[in-house]
C-alpha cells in the first residue's frame, strides 16, 4: 500500500476556536480518491459488518477511487438516509473494524462518506425524491432527531404521508441542539429537512404531543405513530451542592449556545457563559469532549473533564481484540484545543458562596476485582481528597431514558428495565400500530444507530400498514 | 507374493447408493502382431500373447490378485482349425468366408440358457440363414481367479452359414450384424434374470474374437483353442485392460468386434445422443426396409469403447471403408491456423457436417479382417510404437520391447503421430502411411466444390433490415428480471469487458448450494461441471490450442447412408456467441436450405400455477411443427420480457426442445439458436452448449455493457465496441477452457455432451429435461423452477421501487454483504475461530462452532441437513480414543509456498510437526533446508510432499523426505485447470526453490503429462514409491459423478491414501466460474467413494480422506461417518493464523501478511503454531464428544457408519423438502469380512524392481563413494530404473547427491517407462536399445544415455528411440538421446541438458530452466508456455519457424560466445557418449552449421537475465569505482 492515511486538514486550533464555525476542511479531489484507493475492497468487509446502518462501504470506496461520485452518492444513500451527518458526528466503528486497522491505521471511511455528501449537495445531486404514488396512510412521527428524520423520509417515499411532531421550535433534534457547530453546521440539518418537505413530509414544530396535543386524537387521526423522543433524561449527581449556581447540565450548556449561534434571543440572567472562568467538565464522553470545545470558543480560563473510570488504554488489551470496538483512548477535536483530562476521580460535594458555586471536593478511586454483579469495586483512596476552584461545573454523565410523564405515560407502553420503551424486531411498542425508535427505544447511542433505528422502524411501519414492504431489514439483531 | 482371495464376496456390477456403472472407465495395453504380407501363422498369436504379458503391468486386478480386468485376442477366422473341431462334433463347415462364427457368452443358468440359444436359432432363421451348430468351447476354468471363474458365463461358438443367393462377402457380414442386433434386442427384451450376461463377442466370418475377465498369461490356458498350433492368423489384436471396478464382467473385455481401444471417449454422453438423434434419418438402399433392425445403433450402457464399435460397425454398414469411417470418427485437428492440404481440410469439413468427433484420449486399432487400421487422437495423448522388421513382422503396441527382436533384423522403428493414421492391408501385404490414405480418402468425392456451393458463413448473409436497440429505459427491470446484481456488473461483465479475460477470485466458495439459497438462484446454478480426472487428461486449450476449434456448423443433418452435396448445406460459425447483427441474420434467412424460424421462450406470469410447464410443452410442439415445415434454425428467444410475461429459464426450454427433439427423431434435421437475457458468464455458455444449442446471443449482456460503457459509466476501460468484443473473446476463451476441462477440443464434441451433474434438481425434471444428467440428491421439480422465475420476475415488475434503494441488488455471491447471499464465512465465524484460538477459549471456539453449525442448519451445505442419531450406546468419554491420537489424523491444506508467505508456509509445518499431523507443501517444492530441525526441536519440514503437474522442486531429495507424497490430480476450486504464478510472487527465493527465473510468470498444466489414464496413475504412484519407499502415496482427487469409481481405480493402482477434495475448498487464485461452478460437495464424493471402495473390496488397503471447508467438529464427525478416516483443513488454519478472507490472494497484496511475498507485508503476519494447534484440539475435542455419544471407542469404528446419520428433522425449507439422501445415506450389502476403514498394506510389488539388484552392488558407492560399475540385461517390464537406489543416495547425501559418475551402470534392451525417474546426482546410466515413456523424469542430477544397439541397421536419428514425455519436470542432470524422441520431449524442464536428434509434438513445453539441444526435426508447438531456459534446434530445412509455437518466446541466431560454447560443448559430449553420427558432422562442418541453428529464447527469461546481467555490471562498476 503506497497511500498512508490522510485525514482532511483541520482549520489550525488558534483560528478555529475563534468561532463556532466547522474546523474540517475538504480534501482535494486526489486526495479523496487517493484515500479511497486505500481500501482493500474485502471479500469480508467487516466494515460494513460493524456498521450499524450496514453501509456498503467498500462499494463506495471503490466508486470513489474509480471518481465515479454519483454513483458513489447512490450507494452511499442506499443504506443510510443522512450520510452528511455520520461523515462528520459519527465515531465510526466501521474504522475500528477495518481490516487495515488490525496492524496499520484504517481507511478513512467517515471521510470519505462525509466527501461524497458534501459532494452531492453541492453538485445539486441531492434533489427531493417524492413518491409516486400515495398509499392514503397516515403517519405520525413524534421527534425529529435522526431517527424521527430517517424514518419520516422512510415512511414517506414509501407513499404514506407522514406528520413530524417536534417540541421544540426547531427540527432536528439533538443534531440540531445538541451537537455544537463547529461539529455539525446547522444549514446542514436545515437543507436535509428543506429535501424532505419537499419530498411531502409535513413538520410541526412546537407540538409537544402529550403535553398540548393529547395523544388519543394523535392516535385517532393516524394509522400508525412513530415515537423518536430521544432519551432526554439526564443522569444526575445527587451530592451536597447540587443546587448551587453555575452547577449544569451539560445539555442545558450546549443547546443554549446552539441557539445564541442560530441568532436566537436568549434571555441574558439565563445564559451560561465560561468566559474567563475556571470549568469542570464531569464525564469523559463524547458530550463532555463538546462543552469543552464550547467552552475553549467561550474563553474559559482553564477547563478541567473528570472522569469516573480508569484512563484507557492506548492500545487494545488482549480481551479486546480486533474487530471489537476498542476500548481505548479516544480523542476528539475539542482535546487539541485544551483543557486537561484526569481520571479515577469521583465528586464528593460542591461548595460555594453567595448561592454559587466555587469549589467542587472529590476523591480519587481505585478499581477492585469484579463484585458479585460483575462490575469491578470501586475503592476510594484514603488520604487522597482533593478540591478544586470552579465557576462553572458542567455534568456531562449520560442519560437514563426517555420521559416518561406525559406521550409515554397517556399510551401505557411497556418500557424495559432501564426505563426506554420495550419494542418487538419490527419496532413496534406493546401497543399495536404505535412504534418507537432510536435513543428512546435503545437507550443513549450513536447517531448512527439513531438513523438505523429510524429506518428499521419505518420498515416495521410499511409492514404494519401494508402487509408487505420493500423497504430493506437494516439492524443486525433484526 | 499372491494372496488368495478369501471372501464369498462377489462383487456385482448394478446401479446402488451413488454408484452408477456408467462411470465406469478403463485403460490398458495394447498391442498387434502380424505378418506384413498377409502369411498365417500360429507364431502369430502366441506372440501376440507374448506382447500382451510384457504389457501386464499396464493390467490390473482388484480385490482377488488372480482375476484380472480382462484380457483379450482377435484373430482372423482360423478356417482350417474350425473345420477340424467341427468335424468332430459332426458339423461340417463350408468354405471360408461362406459362413460366420459367432462366439458368444450364454447364462450359466441351464433353462436362460436354452432360451438365449433358441432365440439364436430362431433370428438366424428369421434372416434367411442356416444355423449349422453349437460348439462348445473347451476352457480351462481353474486357470482363472476365483472371482472370475464364479462369474464365469458359458463359451459356446454358433455357426451360421451363407444361403446360397448370391450374396457378396460384404452383404453376408451386413447379414450377420443385422443378425447379432436382432439377437440382442430379443435377449434384451427377454426379462430374463441373466440377460445381462448374455453377450455375443464376435459374429463374423472373417474375425474371431477370445476375451474374457482373465489375465494375461491366464488365456492360452483358459481357452485351449488358443494353444492349437492349426490356428491361424496373419494378425493378432491383443489387449489388456485396467478398470476402475472389480465388478466382475466378462464382456468388458477387449477385443471388441472391430477395434480394440487405449483411452477414453470424454465426449461419449454426447455422441451417444447425437447417434439416436440421427437414427430417424437413416435409410439405405442396401438395408431397405432392414435399416430399421439396427437400431438403437449404440447399444445402452455398455462402455465408451463398445459404443464406438458400434459405431465403426455403422459406418462400414453404410459402405465406406474402415479408414474412411475411422476418420470421420476421430478427424485429427484441421483448424484455419494448421497447416494441410486443402482438399483434406475440406474432407475433414464436409464431414463434421455429417457427424461430430468422438473426442478424447484414444489409439484405436481397428480391422475389417483383412485391412487394420491404428489411429490416434489428435492431441496424441496416447502412445503407439511398433517396428518392422527384415522378415514382414510388424509389432505394434504401447509400448517398445514387448516383444524380443534381435536388433540386426529391425528395418525401422516408428511411431504413431497426433491424429495420424497407419494401416496394413495384408490383401495388398503393406504399410499405407497417413499421407497416402488420406489424400486418397480426400479425393473420393469433389467435397470442396460441395462446400463452396453448400456451405454458409455469417459473413455471406445478407445484412439484416434493422438491428434490436438497447433499451435503456427499460433495462433495469429487465436485468432484474433476469437476476442480475451489482456483482454481476462490477465482478463479472466488467473485467470480460475491460481485459477479454474471464475474472479470477481466491479462496474457496462458502456460500450455499442452489438448492438452499434463498436468493432464487438461476437454473443455471443448480449445475456443476464435470472434469476430467486420472482417466483421461485435461487439455490446455491455451497453450495446445492448435488442436481446439470453436469452429461449428448448424442446419439439419442428412442420412447417414449416403454422401452428397445436400449434406454440408449448413450455416458455419466461428464460434458459439452472436452478435445482434449475427443473429438478425440468422433469423432473417426466412427461405431456402437454411429456414430459420424464431420461437418466443416466455410465459404469462397472469397464468396460475403450472404456466411455465404449458409453455415448454407450447415450445416443443412449436419446435416440432416448425420442424415439420422444414425449418432448420430455431431460434428460441426470450425477447420480450415485460410486466406481464417472464422469460422460462434459457437452459430449460433450450434443453427441454433438444431432448424433445432428439426422442422424436428430429433433432438432427435442426440447429438450436439461443436469443436470452439470461446468461453472462462463461458457465452459463458452457451448460447452453453442453445440452445443445449451437449458438447463443445473449443480447442483455450486451445492453448491460453498452449502458455500462455509456451513460453509467461503470466501465472501468475502453468503449462498448471495444467491451463488446472483449466480452466475446472472455467468453470464447471461458468456454475452451470449460471443455478442455474435460480434455474436450472442439465445440461440435462439446455440444450437447451434457458434462454435468445437477445438484438439488429431481428424477422428473432430469427425465423431462436433462435426460441423463446425473442428479443425486433429488431436490426441486418444475414447479419450484418455476416459483423462483416468478420471484426474479415479481422483484423486477410487480413493486415500485423506493427511492434511495440501489437499482440492482447487491448480490453477496463474491463478497459478503449484510443483505446479500449467505456466506460461511462472515465477520462473526471469522472473529471467534481468531479470539478463540489466541487466548485458548474452548469456550470461544464453541461460540464459533455454534455460529458454524446453526449456519449449518440455516441450510447451506448437504451436511448442514443431517444429523446424529444417537442412540442408547453412548459411552464415557474416558473410554474414546485420546485427542492426541485424533489429531495425527488431521493435515492442513496444499498450500505452496509461493502462494502463501515463507512465514505462514513454516507455521504450519511447526504446528503440525509438534502434533505429528501432516502439512502439506503445496505445489511449490521445498528449501531443503527445511529438511534439518531447528535447534529447539521444531520441524519446519512439510510432511506430505506434494507431487502436482508442475513438478516445481520435485527431486529426488524432495521425495525421500516426506511421509506422505501427494499426487494432485485435481483441486477443488480448479479442478481440471492448471495454475498460474504470477511473476509479482515469485523473488529470489521462490524462484530458487521452484527451480525457476525470478519475476517470471509460472505455469503449472492442467493434466500430469505423465497421467492421461488409470494405468498412468499406476505407473506414477509406482514411481514414487520406488523415489521413497517409506512414504505413503496419496492421491488428491476433487469431489465429482463417478469419483468413486476413479477411486476404486486407484486403489487398484496402489496407492496408500485417496484424498476426496470438495469442490469449495480454498486457492489462491482461479477463475471466478470454476470456483463457483465445477466439481461437487465433498459429501457426495465421499459418500460415493466409500459405497464403491467397500462394494468392490478394496477400501481395507486405502486410507480415505476429505477436506473442503471443513471447520467443526460436528463437520468432521459427519465425515468421519461417510467414509473418510483422516480430515483436511486449509481455510481455518489460514484464519486461525490471521487470515481475515480478504480474497486477494492473486494479488500479492494481502494486508495480514499470509498469502503475499511483499517483504513488507509479510512483516504483518502475526500467526503462530499454537493458535493452529489450539484449533486442531478443540476440534478433536469436539470430536470426541460426539464419539463419546455415538458410542465409538476410535475413529475406525466410526468410519463409514451412516446408519448413525440422519437428515435433520427440524428443517422446514421450501426447496429442501425434495431433497433424498437415502442414495449419499447407503450401505453396501456385503459380509463383516470386507473392510471398510484401512486396516492393511498396499502391496506395491515392489520385491520385483531391479533396484535391489542395483541397491545391493552399488552399496560401496552409497556408502563409501567407492566408484562402481555394472552391466546388466533390461526389459520392458523393468519399470522405474534407478529411482529407489536414487533414493537411498538421497537419504545419504541429501541435496548434494554423489561425485559424478560413482555409479555407472550399462542396460541392454529395451527399458521399460519411467527409466531413470529422479535419477540423483552421481549415477549414470546406459541403454543400449530403446525405451519406454518417462525416460528420466524427474532427473535430479544423474545422467542418462541413450543409443540404439550396435549391430542395429537403421539409421538412429531417423527411428524413435525414446517414448513420450521424456525429462518431463527434470530439475538437474544431463541426458543424450542418439535418435527420435516422442510427443512432449523435455515438458515441464527446469534445469536438466539434453541433446536428443528429433523430437515429436510440443516439445519443451513449459520448460522453465535447463537448455535442450535437437539435432533434427521437431513436431508442432515447439516451446509452448516455455517460460525459462534455452533451446537450440538444429533447422537445416529451414521448416522450425512454423513448428515453433511464438506465444512466449524468441527466435535467434546462436551469436553469443557464451551461447555456442555451451552448444558446442553439449554437442561435443553426445557425441564422446553417443557416437553420433549427426554431432560429428555439425562439428566437424561447425561454421557452416552454426548458423542452422536456430536458438529458442523465452521472451520475458531474456528480459530477466539481461536485468540481472546489467546490475551485475552495476553492481561490479560500482565496486570498482568504489
Amino acid at each position: 500500500m503506497e497511500k498512508g492515511r490522510q485525514p482532511p486538514p483541520r482549520v489550525p486550533v488558534a483560528d478555529r476556536i475563534r468561532d463556532f464555525s466547522e474546523f474540517s476542511k475538504d480534501w482535494t479531489e486526489q486526495d479523496a480518491r487517493d484515500q479511497g484507493s486505500r481500501c482493500m475492497n474485502c471479500s469480508v468487509p467487516f466494515c460494513h459488518s460493524g456498521c450499524p446502518l450496514g453501509n456498503l462501504i467498500p462499494d463506495w470506496n471503490e466508486l470513489v477511487y474509480r471518481g465515479e461520485w454519483q454513483r458513489a452518492l447512490e450507494a452511499l444513500h442506499s443504506t443510510n438516509n443522512f450520510p452528511e451527518f455520520t461523515g462528520r458526528i459519527c465515531p465510526a466503528p466501521c474504522e475500528a473494524s477495518c481490516v487495515l486497522s488490525i496492524n496499520q491505521d484504517p481507511v478513512t471511511i467517515e471521510y470519505i462518506e462525509k466527501a461524497i455528501s458534501d459532494r452531492g449537495w453541492k453538485e445539486g445531486w441531492i434533489v427531493p425524491e417524492p413518491p409516486e404514488t400515495r398509499t392514503g396512510k397516515t403517519v405520525a412521527v413524534v421527534g425529529s432527531g435522526p431517527s424521527g428524520l430517517a424514518a419520516a423520509q422512510q415512511l414517506n417515499r414509501s407513499g404514506h404521508q407522514v406528520t413530524v411532531f417536534e417540541r421544540d421550535e426547531q427540527i432536528g433534534g439533538l443534531l440540531r441542539l445538541g451537537i455544537p457547530d463547529f461539529k455539525l453546521e446547522k444549514h446542514v440539518v436545515e437543507r436535509r429537512v428543506d429535501q424532505m418537505t419537499r419530498e411531502g413530509v409535513e413538520f410541526k414544530t412546537g407540538v409537544h404531543v402529550g403535553v398540548d396535543y393529547p395523544v388519543r386524537e394523535m392516535l385517532e387521526r393516524f394509522d400508525a405513530v412513530c415515537m423518536t423522543g430521544g432519551s432526554t433524561v439526564p443522569r444526575d449527581l445527587e451530592v451536597p451542592g447540587r443546587d448551587l449556581d453555575g452547577v449544569h447540565f451539560a445539555m442545558e450548556y450546549l443547546t443554549q449556545q446552539n441557539r445564541v449561534n442560530a441568532g436566537e434571543r436568549v434571555d441574558p440572567t439565563e445564559r451560561i457563559v465560561a468566559e474567563g472562568k475556571r470549568v469542570v467538565i464531569l464525564g469523559g464522553g463524547d458530550t463532555g469532549a463538546d462543552c469543552l470545545g464550547t467552552a475553549t470558543r467561550q474563553g474559559a480560563e482553564i477547563v478541567h473533564q473528570f472522569e469516573l473510570l480508569p484512563e484507557p488504554q492506548l492500545e487494545r488489551g488482549p480481551d479486546n481484540p480486533w474487530p471489537e470496538w476498542p476500548l481505548t483512548l479516544r480523542s476528539s477535536a475539542a482535546h487539541e484545543e485544551g483543557g486537561v483530562r484526569d481520571y479515577n476521580i469521583v465528586t464528593k460535594r460542591f461548595s460555594g458562596s453567595n448561592g454559587r458555586v466555587n469549589k467542587l471536593h472529590a476523591v480519587r478511586v481505585e478499581w477492585g476485582a469484579p463484585d458479585a454483579s460483575g462490575r469491578p469495586a470501586m475503592n476510594e483512596v484514603p488520604g487522597s481528597e482533593f478540591e478544586i476552584e470552579t465557576e462553572l461545573v458542567l455534568l456531562a454523565m449520560g442519560f437514563l431514558h426517555p420521559e416518561h410523564t406525559g406521550m409515554l405515560a397517556d399510551l401505557v407502553v411497556d418500557l424495559d428495565a432501564r426505563g426506554n420503551v420495550k419494542t418487538d424486531d419490527n419496532k413496534m411498542t406493546s401497543v399495536s400500530g404505535v412504534f418507537a425508535a432510536g435513543d428512546m427505544a435503545r437507550g443513549q447511542s450513536l447517531v448512527v444507530w439513531a438513523l438505523a433505528e429510524g429506518r428499521e422502524a419505518a420498515r416495521g411501519i410499511d409492514q404494519h400498514l401494508m402487509g408487505k414492504t420493500r423497504l430493506p431489514r437494516v439492524l443486525s439483531t433484526g | 507374493m499372491v494372496r488368495k482371495y478369501k471372501s464369498e464376496y462377489v462383487p456385482r456390477m448394478a446401479k446402488q447408493g451413488l454408484y452408477d456403472p456408467r462411470f465406469e472407465h478403463d485403460a490398458c495395453g495394447v498391442g498387434m502382431v502380424a505378418n506384413i504380407k498377409g502369411v498365417k501363422s500360429h507364431s502369430i498369436i502366441t506372440q501376440g500373447i507374448e506382447v500382451l504379458i510384457n504389457l501386464g503391468h499396464r493390467g490390473a486386478c482388484g480385490a482377488d490378485p488372480e482375476t484380472g480386468d480382462g484380457a483379450g485376442l482377435l484373430i482372423q477366422m482360423p478356417h482350417d482349425f474350425l473345420v477340424q473341431q467341427c468335424a468332430g462334433q459332426g458339423i461340417s463347415l463350408p468354405d471360408y468366408g461362406d459362413y460366420g462364427v459367432g462366439m458368444v457368452f450364454l447364462p450359466r443358468d441351464p433353462e436362460q440358457r436354452k432360451t438365449c440359444e433358441a432365440i439364436i436359432e430362431r433370428v438366424v432363421k428369421q434372416e434367411g440363414q442356416s444355423l449349422l451348430g453349437w460348439r462348445d468351447v473347451p476352457v480351462s476354468p481353474d486357470a482363472i481367479g476365483v472371482l472370475a471363474a464364479k462369474v464365469q458365463p458359458v463359451i459356446r461358438q454358433f455357426f451360421v452359414a451363407r444361403t446360397a443367393d448370391g450374396e457378396d462377402e460384404d452383404r453376408f457380414e451386413l447379414q450377420l450384424f443385422l443378425i447379432r442386433k436382432q439377437i440382442e434386442r430379443a435377449v434384451a427384451a427377454s426379462g430374463m434374470e441373466e440377460r445381462e450376461d448374455f453377450y455375443i463377442s464376435s459374429l463374423s466370418s472373417n474375425k474371431l474374437v477370445y476375451k474374457g475377465l482373465i489375465m494375461a498369461e491366464q488365456l492360452e490356458h483358459f481357452y485351449h483353442d488358443i494353444s492349437d498350433e492349426s490356428m491361424v492368423t496373419s494378425f493378432a489384436l491383443v489387449h489388456s485392460r485396467f478398470s476402475t471396478n472389480t465388478l466382475g464382467s466378462w464382456k468388458l473385455a477387449h477385443p471388441y468386434r472391430y477395434i480394440i481401444h487405449n483411452g477414453e471417449i470424454n465426449t461419449l454422453r454426447g455422441n451417444i445422443n447425437w447417434m439416436a438423434a440421427r437414427e430417424g434419418m437413416f435409410s439405405s438402399q442396401t438395408l431397405g426396409s432392414d435399416a430399421e433392425k439396427l437400431l438403437p445403433i449404440i447399444t445402452p450402457g455398455q462402455s465408451d469403447t463398445a459404443s464406438l464399435d458400434n459405431a465403426v460397425e455403422l459406418l462400414l454398414a453404410t459402405g465406406r471403408s474402415l479408414p474412411h469411417s475411422m476418420m470421420m470418427l476421430m478427424p485429427e485437428a484441421w483448424g484455419d491456423h494448421l497447416p494441410m492440404d486443402q482438399a483434406k481440410k475440406d474432407f475433414y469439413e464436409y464431414h463434421s457436417c455429417l457427424m461430430e468427433p468422438w473426442d478424447g484420449p484414444a489409439l484405436v486399432i481397428g480391422t475389417d479382417g483383412t485391412k487394420v487400421c491404428a489411429i490416434l487422437d489428435r492431441n496424441g495423448l496416447r502412445p503407439c510404437r511398433y517396428l518392422v522388421t527384415s522378415d514382414d513382422l510388424l509389432i505394434m503396441g504401447s509400448e517398445t520391447g514387448v516383444l524380443d527382436v534381435p536388433p540386426e533384423k529391425v528395418l525401422f522403428k516408428e511411431r504413431i503421430y497426433p491424429g495420424r493414421m497407419f494401416m496394413l492391408d495384408t490383401e495388398e501385404g503393406r504399410i499405407i502411411g497417413d499421407a497416402e490414405l488420406k489424400s486418397e480418402l480426400s479425393a473420393r468425392k469433389p467435397y470442396g466444390q460441395w462446400l463452396s456451393s453448400g456451405r454458409v458463413t455469417v459473413d455471406d448473409l445478407p445484412e439484416p433490415d434493422s438491428v434490436h436497440p438497447a433499451d435503456f429505459d427499460t433495462l433495469a427491470d429487465r436485468q432484474a428480471a433476469f437476476g442480475y446484481t451489482m456483482e454481476d456488473l462490477m465482478m463479472i461483465l466488467d473485467p470480460m469487458a475491460a481485459n477479454g479475460t474471464e475474472p479470477i477470485g481466491s479462496m474457496g466458495n462458502d456460500a450455499p448450494i442452489a438448492v438452499l439459497s434463498d436468493r432464487s438462484p438461476l437454473l443455471f446454478s443448480y449445475f456443476k461441471q464435470l472434469f476430467a480426472q486420472v482417466s483421461n487428461p485435461p487439455l490446455d486449450a491455451i497453450r495446445e490450442e492448435l488442436v481446439t476449434s470453436l469452429a461449428a456448423t448448424v442446419g439439419s443433418e442428412q442420412n447417414l447412408f449416403e454422401e452428397t452435396p445436400e449434406h454440408c448445406h449448413q450455416l458455419r460459425l466461428r464460434g458459439p456467441v452472436l452478435t445482434n447483427r449475427e443473429l438478425e441474420k440468422l433469423r432473417s434467412i426466412s427461405e431456402g436450405k437454411l429456414k430459420s424460424k424464431t420461437l418466443s421462450t416466455l410465459f404469462d406470469v397472469s397464468e396460475g400455477s403450472g404456466a411455465l410447464k404449458r409453455a415448454i410443452d407450447l415450445l416443443c410442439q412449436e419446435a416440432s411443427e416448425a420442424v415439420k415445415r422444414g425449418c432448420q434454425i430455431l431460434i428460441l428467444s426470450d425477447r420480450g420480457v415485460d410486466a406481464a410475461q417472464a422469460p422460462i429459464p434459457s437452459l430449460l426450454a433450450l434443453a427441454g426442445v433438444h431432448h424433445h427433439l432428439i426422442r422424436e427423431g428430429t433433432r438432427t434435421k435442426v440447429g438450436l439458436v439461443v436469443e436470452s437475457g439470461e446468461p453472462r458468464e462463461v458457465a452459463h455458455f458452457a451448460l447452453l452448449i453442453g445440452f445443445g444449442a449451437g449458438a447463443i446471443n445473449p443480447y442483455l449482456a450486451f445492453e448491460t455493457l453498452e449502458d455500462m460503457a455509456g451513460q453509467s459509466g461503470m466501465l472501468s476501460s475502453g468503449d462498448y465496441e471495444d467491451s463488446e468484443k472483449n466480452y466475446i473473446k472472455a467468453l470464447d476463451k471461458g468456454i475452451l477452457k470449460i471443455m478442455s476441462k474435460m480434455g474436450i477440443s472442439t465445440i461440435q464434441s462439446y455440444r450437447g455432451a451434457q458434462i454435468f451433474e445437477a445438484v438439488g434438481l429431481n428424477q422428473e425434471l432430469i427425465d423431462g429435461y436433462f435426460t441423463w444428467t446425473p442428479s443425486r440428491i433429488a431436490g426441486i421439480g418444475l414447479s419450484e423452477v418455476e416459483e423462483e422465475s416468478r420471484r426474479r420476475h415479481a422483484s423486477a415488475f410487480q413493486e415500485a421501487t423506493v427511492a434511495g434503494s440501489l437499482g440492482l441488488d447487491a448480490g453477496g455471491q463474491y463478497q459478503w454483504r449484510r443483505d446479500g447471499e449467505f456466506h460461511m464465512w462472515d465477520p462473526d465465524s471469522i472473529a471467534k475461530l481468531q479470539h478463540s484460538v489466541r487466548t485458548n477459549s474452548f469456550e470461544t471456539f464453541e461460540e464459533f462452532t455454534d455460529h458454524i453449525d446453526l449456519q449449518n442448519s440455516r441450510l447451506s451445505t448437504i451436511r448442514g441437513l443431517l444429523d446424529f442419531k444417537s442412540g442408547d450406546d453412548s459411552i464415557s468419554i474416558d473410554d474414546v480414543e485420546p485427542a492426541e491420537e485424533i489429531v495425527k489424523r488431521f493435515a492442513t491444506g496444499a498450500i505452496s509456498l509461493g502462494a502463501i508467505g515463507r512465514e505462514a508456509h513454516e507455521t504450519l509445518a511447526i504446528a503440525t510437526n509438534r502434533i505429528e499431523a501432516r502439512s502439506n507443501t503445496g505445489e511449490g517444492g521445498e528449501d531443503f533446508h527445511r529438511f534439518t530441525s531447528d535447534p529447539n526441536g521444531d520441524s519446519r519440514e512439510s510432511a506430505m510432499k506434494q507431487v502436482a503437474s508442475g513438478r516445481f522442486g520435485v527431486t529426488i531429495n524432495y521425495l525421500s523426505h516426506a511421509r506422505d507424497l501427494q499426487i494432485k490430480v485435481a483441486q477443488g476450486s480448479k479442478p481440471g485447470e492448471g495454475g498460474q504464478l504470477p511473476g509479482h510472487k515469485i523473488d529470489e527465493y521462490i524462484g530458487w526453490v521452484r527451480n525457476s527465473t525470478p519475476g517470471v510468470e509460472l505455469i503449472s498444466p492442467p493434466p500430469h503429462h505423465d497421467i492421461y489414464s488409470i494405468e498412468d496413475l499406476a505407473q506414477l504412484i509406482h514411481d514414487l514409491k520406488n523415489s521413497n519407499p517409506d512414504a505413503r502415496v496419496h492421491v488428491k482427487l476433487v469431489s465429482e459423478a463417478g469419483v468413486g469409481t476413479i477411486a476404486a481405480g486407484v486403489s487398484k493402482g496402489h496407492a496408500d491414501v485417496v484424498l476426496i477434495s470438495g469442490d469449495s475448498g480454498g486457492t489462491g487464485a482461479s477463475p471466478e466460474s470454476s470456483i463457483k461452478h465445477a466439481g461437487l460437495p465433498w459429501e457426495l464424493g465421499l459418500a460415493e467413494t466409500q459405497q464403491v471402495l467397500v462394494m468392490n473390496d478394496l477400501r481395507g488397503r486405502i486410507v480415505v480422506q476429505t477436506d473442503g471447508q471443513l471447520k467443526t467438529g460436528r463437520e468432521v464427525a459427519i465425515a468421519c461417518l461417510l467414509g473418510a478416516e483422516e480430515f483436511g483443513f486449509a481455510t481455518a488454519p489460514l484464519i486461525a493464523m490471521g487470515c481475515i478472507m480478504l480474497r486477494k490472494c492473486h494479488l500479492n497484496t494481502c494486508s495480514v501478511g499470509i498469502a503475499t511475498q511483499d517483504p513488507e507485508l509479510r512483516k504483518q503476519f502475526a500467526g503462530k503454531p499454537e493458535h493452529v494447534i489450539n484449533y486442531f484440539f478443540f476440534i478433536a475435542k469436539q470430536m470426541r464428544q460426539i464419539m463419546a455419544d455415538l458410542g465409538f471407542r476410535t475413529v475406525n469404528e466410526m468410519v463409514g457408519r451412516v446408519d448413525k446419520l440422519d437428515t435433520r428433522e427440524a428443517i422446514v425449507h421450501w426447496k429442501a423438502s425434495g431433497l433424498d439422501f437415502s442414495d449419499l445415506l447407503h450401505k453396501p450389502d456385503v459380509p463383516e469380512d470386507v473392510a471398510t476403514y484401512c486396516c492393511e498394506e498396499q502391496d506395491h510389488a515392489l520385491w520385483k524392481a531391479l533396484d535391489h539388484e542395483l541397491i545391493e552392488k552399488c552399496a560401496p558407492a552409497v556408502e563409501q563413494q567407492t566408484p562402481v560399475r555394472l552391466e546388466l540385461p533390461i526389459s520392458n517390464s523393468n519399470r522405474t530404473v534407478g529411482t529407489m537406489l536414487s533414493h537411498q543416495v538421497a537419504k545419504r547425501h541429501g541435496e548434494d547427491g554423489l561425485p559424478d559418475g560413482t555409479i555407472r551402470i550399462k542396460f541392454k534392451g529395451s527399458a521399460g517407462q519411467s527409466f531413470a525417474a529422479f535419477l540423483a546426482k552421481g549415477i549414470t546410466m546406459n541403454v543400449e536399445g530403446d525405451a519406454n515413456d518417462y525416460f528420466g523424469k524427474g532427473l535430479s542430477g544423474g545422467t542418462v544415455v541413450i543409443k540404439p544397439p550396435s549391430n542395429s541397421t537403421f539409421v538412429p536419428e531417423e527411428n524413435i528411440l525414446v517414448g513420450n514425455v521424456v525429462l518431463y519436470g527434470a530439475t538437474a542432470g544431463k541426458a543424450f538421446i542418439l535418435g527420435v524422441a516422442g510427443e512432449r520431449f523435455a515438458v515441464r524442464n527446469s534445469g536438466a541438458e539434453t541433446v536428443v536428434e528429433g523430437v515429436g509434438d510440443h516439445g519443451c513445453e513449459y520448460m522453465t530452466r535447463g537448455r535442450v539441444v535437437v539435432l533434427g526435426p521437431t513436431g508442432r508447438n515447439f516451446a509452448a508456455g516455455m517460460s525459462g531456459g534455452e533451446a537450440y534446434i538444429l533447422d537445416e530445412s529451414g521448416g522450425f519457424k512454423d513448428l515453433c509455437n511464438m506465444g512466449m518466446v524468441g527466435l535467434e541466431s546462436v551469436v553469443e560466445e557464451e551461447d555456442k560454447a555451451a552448444l558446442r560443448r553439449l554437442i561435443e559430449e553426445h557425441l564422446e557418449l553417443t557416437g553420433s553420427a549427426t554431432a560429428a558432422r555439425v562439428l566437424e562442418t561447425w561454421a557452416e552449421t552454426l548458423p542452422k541453428f536456430v536458438k529458442v529464447m523465452p521472451t520475458d527469461y531474456k528480459r530477466v537475465i539481461e536485468e540481472r546481467a546489467k546490475k551485475e555490471r552495476d553492481a561490479a562498476l560500482l565496486v570498482a569505482n568504489g
